[in-house]
């Protein structure tokens, strides 16, 4: 397994690169309009062809990639720092704390999330710029995803408070406010990672959902949701191969993505 | 023996020849998709596009406007005669007519169907039309064959508006189901499909004598699915599609030319509009750009409408010349021309204004950055892209265009209730040639005058103007006059811009060779308008 490992964190290592150096690889830009050239298949100029509307689809795609591979970890460390506050204090606490925190995150996880978001999406100002709405997308999606992170945290948590480690600390007399910095949370550490990890591809998914739906990152910026969009045609797709890039990028980016947490869930276990 | 031989060879030739004329001129099924469940199959409570399907294929109505040479012709009236102070209209109808359950036809009928139409309790749309003022329609049988009926106020462009009225039968116990179009609903599948047979009765013929329609029933499969009817009309098992998109138009053309059809530019539109009302949310700054013609004109020249009908749809549409397509042929003001294409232009006039380039970013004379929002609803990719060229456009004029798609009900909230918006960018559907139809958009007072809609008085000289020349042709029965009065509200709409249009779509559609007769046209039913002269063969 380690040569997987290995090679995912290679492919990760060359897309996350390859994204950051958009600038050099792609100086025309994403948002540049080749309206002569529209729907354009592969070519020396345009190596993924050209979008609907002339834009060169290697440019966006990069540029997309960009976007969906630093806001997503970013979103990702939000949700659990917040699981990390609400769940493992919760199951550290235990009783009635653990019982109201555990109703709460009951209750955001039985709400309608794609609802919430497209309800969030339509109550923000309109008069945002592309970079804005990005950043609030993925907000939305770190303040939103912390709930099952949370559940799998208080239970961690609890079971940490009932054990001997932590009996004996506290007979010694330990203060609480020091056992938990102390004791609890260096054990809670490799829960931690490993729903950071989790949560990476769930946004890179959820922010693609929502880009399908429009209801993602404004344009002209490209994100692999917005990306994903050209694939809405299905009936045209097979005479146009090139259009599959943005998918494949996704599916290599996830799947790289969960060997490298199954590392992670063997450091948790 | 030889002469005999060239004998039999004629007359084989002959009856074959005989054979396939009567086989490609009578009988079999059109199939084709509705693209949603009819409401209701009350012709009287139509209000949506499946419906209106239903109604067009089963009722029979007074008068029926051509929808290929957009001229109106006889159908159970044979003539009609509208007063010169356009309240009352008088016709002579068809002797020896039947409904579809062989229920004879009379000006009982007409009267009932009057009636019917105009009951407050029915909320019937099309009975809305007819309502020009208050009081009762009054409707007078001279005999069974002879009616008038009188409006309490003059109802422009009377006589066109019979063709939505299916007439009913006042004694059929079949009720709204005995019809007297050409064909009538035979079976109903909720969710599935609607087969209509032939009526038997149906009164029309062909020059031969023959009873029309030639088509034995239509199949219609209810099917929301655009991916789905483009494969299931690729693979035979549907007839036509009677409104295609630009890009499915293309992919169809590139493997199957004969099929497709571009009737040109249709009577929809695509247009801009700036928020202009005076308790908006938004910065006063900006809604003094909003409410300066120069701005809105300014905008207009700045945006490349050639670019938008060639990129975003493929060459099927044609940039828009003001609120009437020229694909309207009597009402379109022929002294208007497109917009040309002038960024420079543009911000010569914004420069004159007031505004000043700065950067590569226009300023207002108070130093605001000019940045505003385009909304429009998630899911019309037509319209994203629209959008995104024409913020591209104004960006070459230091313009900012932040481009928003919300879900439509979101969109419909902003627009009418808490208007909480800068631009949008909508549609308008038109299946009304005549501009009464436009009524609810021109009058200021009107909810649907969407850059400023419910203004308690007009509070521009301009809209108090279009607001009179709206009524007057109103309360015209004078095409000529209410022509005039048309064209001068289509003159001020594009000096003032408070809609920009954008494009006209055309009318595309997709006919399968195995149906002959067809002629597709702009106006709905685009493809199946002449369904009684329909034929299908070779299934």
């Amino acid at each position: 397994m380690n040569f997987w490992r290995t090679l995912a964190c290679v492919v990760l290592a060359l897309v996350l690169g390859s994204s950051l150096a958009a600038n050099w690889l792609a100086p025309a830009g994403y948002a540049r309009q080749y309206r002569d050239a529209i729907g354009a298949p592969p070519s020396r100029t345009h190596w993924l062809g050209t979008d609907e509307i002339g834009r060169d689809r290697f440019a966006r795609v990069l540029y997309g990639t960009r976007i969906s591979l630093l806001l997503a970890p970013a979103a990702a460390l939000l949700s659990t720092l917040m699981a990390a506050l609400i769940g493992g204090l919760a199951g550290y606490l235990g009783g009635v704390w653990a019982r109201m925190a555990m109703a709460v995150t009951d209750l955001f996880m039985s709400l309608p999330w794609l609802f919430l978001l497209i309800t969030a999406r339509a109550l923000m100002p309109l008069n945002v710029s592309p970079l804005v709405s990005v950043l609030v997308t993925f907000l939305l999606l770190g303040l939103l995803g912390w709930t099952a992170a949370a559940r799998v945290l208080c239970t961690t948590a609890g079971s940490l408070r009932t054990s001997d480690f932590v009996r004996q600390a506290r007979a010694a007399g330990l203060p609480g406010q020091r056992l938990f910095w102390v004791h609890v949370v260096p054990n809670l550490k490799p829960v931690l990672y490993a729903q950071f990890w989790i949560s990476i591809p769930v946004f890179i998914l959820s922010e693609a959902n929502l880009g399908i739906l429009g209801l993602g990152v404004a344009e002209p910026m490209p994100s692999w949701g917005s990306l994903l969009k050209e694939l809405e045609g299905l009936v045209s797709v097979g005479e146009e191969p090139w259009k599959f890039v943005p998918l494949i990028l996704l599916v290599v980016v996830v799947t790289s993505f969960q060997f490298l947490l199954s590392r992670q869930e063997e450091l948790a276990a | 023996m030889k002469c005999h031989g060239k004998t039999l060879t004629v007359v084989l030739l002959c009856l074959g020849s005989f054979l396939a004329t009567a086989l490609a001129q009578g009988g079999g099924e059109l199939r084709f998709c509705l693209r949603s469940e009819p409401k209701t199959f009350d012709p009287l409570k139509v209000d949506d596009d499946a419906s209106g399907a239903i109604r067009y294929l089963t009722g029979g109505v007074l008068v029926r406007v051509n929808r290929q040479t957009q001229e109106l012709e006889p159908g159970l009236a044979m003539s009609w005669k509208v007063s010169k102070d356009g309240r009352q209209i008088s016709f002579r109808l068809r002797s020896g007519v039947s409904f579809s359950d062989g229920t004879p036809f009379s000006a009982g009928d007409v009267a009932y169907t009057i009636q019917q139409l105009m009951d407050p309790a029915l909320h019937s749309p099309t009975g809305d039309s007819f309502r020009s003022g208050a009081g009762n329609v009054e409707t007078r049988v001279i005999s069974p064959t002879q009616i008038s009926i009188r409006f309490p106020a003059p109802v422009a462009g009377l006589d066109r508006l019979f063709d939505y009225v299916a007439i009913l039968s006042e004694r059929s116990p079949k009720k709204e189901m005995a019809v007297l179009g050409p064909f009538m609903v035979a079976d109903y599948k909720p969710g599935s499909t609607i087969l209509l047979k032939r009526n038997p009765y149906y009164w029309k013929t062909d020059e031969q004598g023959r009873k029309l329609p030639y088509l034995d029933s239509i199949q219609l499969d209810i099917q929301p699915n655009r991916d789905v009817e483009m494969l299931r009309f690729k693979r035979g098992e549907m007839d036509l599609i009677n409104s295609l998109d630009s890009e499915y138009f293309d992919k169809l053309a590139a493997t199957s030319p004969q099929l497709v059809h571009d009737a040109g530019a249709s009577l929809d539109s695509e247009q801009l509009w700036f928020n202009e009302v005076a308790r908006s949310p938004i910065p006063v700054y900006k809604k003094n750009w909003f409410r300066s013609a120069t701005f809105r004109r300014a905008i207009s020249e700045a945006i490349n409408r050639d670019d938008l009908s060639r990129v975003v749809f493929h060459g099927h549409a044609q940039p828009a010349v003001g609120p009437f397509s020229p694909a309207n042929k009597f009402w379109f003001n022929s002294k208007l021309k497109p917009q040309p294409y002038s960024p420079e232009q543009a911000l010569k006039e914004l420069q004159a204004d007031g505004f000043r380039m700065e950067n590569g970013e226009l300023k207002d004379k108070d130093g605001n950055e000019v940045v505003f929002s385009i909304i429009t609803n998630s899911g019309n990719k037509y319209r994203e892209r629209m959008a995104v060229l024409i913020q591209d456009d104004l960006q070459k004029i230091g313009i900012h265009v932040n481009v928003v798609t919300l879900d439509f009900p979101s969109l419909i909230e902003r627009m009418t209730q808490s208007f909480d918006y800068e631009a949008m960018i909508l549609g308008l559907t038109n299946v009304d040639l005549d501009p009464n139809g436009e009524m609810n958009v021109w009058l200021s007072s009107s909810a649907n005058h969407q850059w400023n809609p419910q203004q308690k008085a007009p509070e521009t000289l301009w809209e108090a103007e279009i607001d009179q020349l709206m009524r007057a042709q109103a309360s015209s029965s004078d095409a000529k006059k209410r022509k005039e009065a048309f064209d001068r509200v289509q003159e001020i709409v594009v000096e003032q811009e408070p809609f920009i249009f954008l494009i006209n779509k055309n009318a595309l559609s997709a006919v399968s060779t195995t149906v002959h007769g067809a002629a597709p046209v702009i106006l709905t039913p685009q493809t199946f308008w002449n369904a009684e002269w329909l034929t299908v063969s070779g299934k």
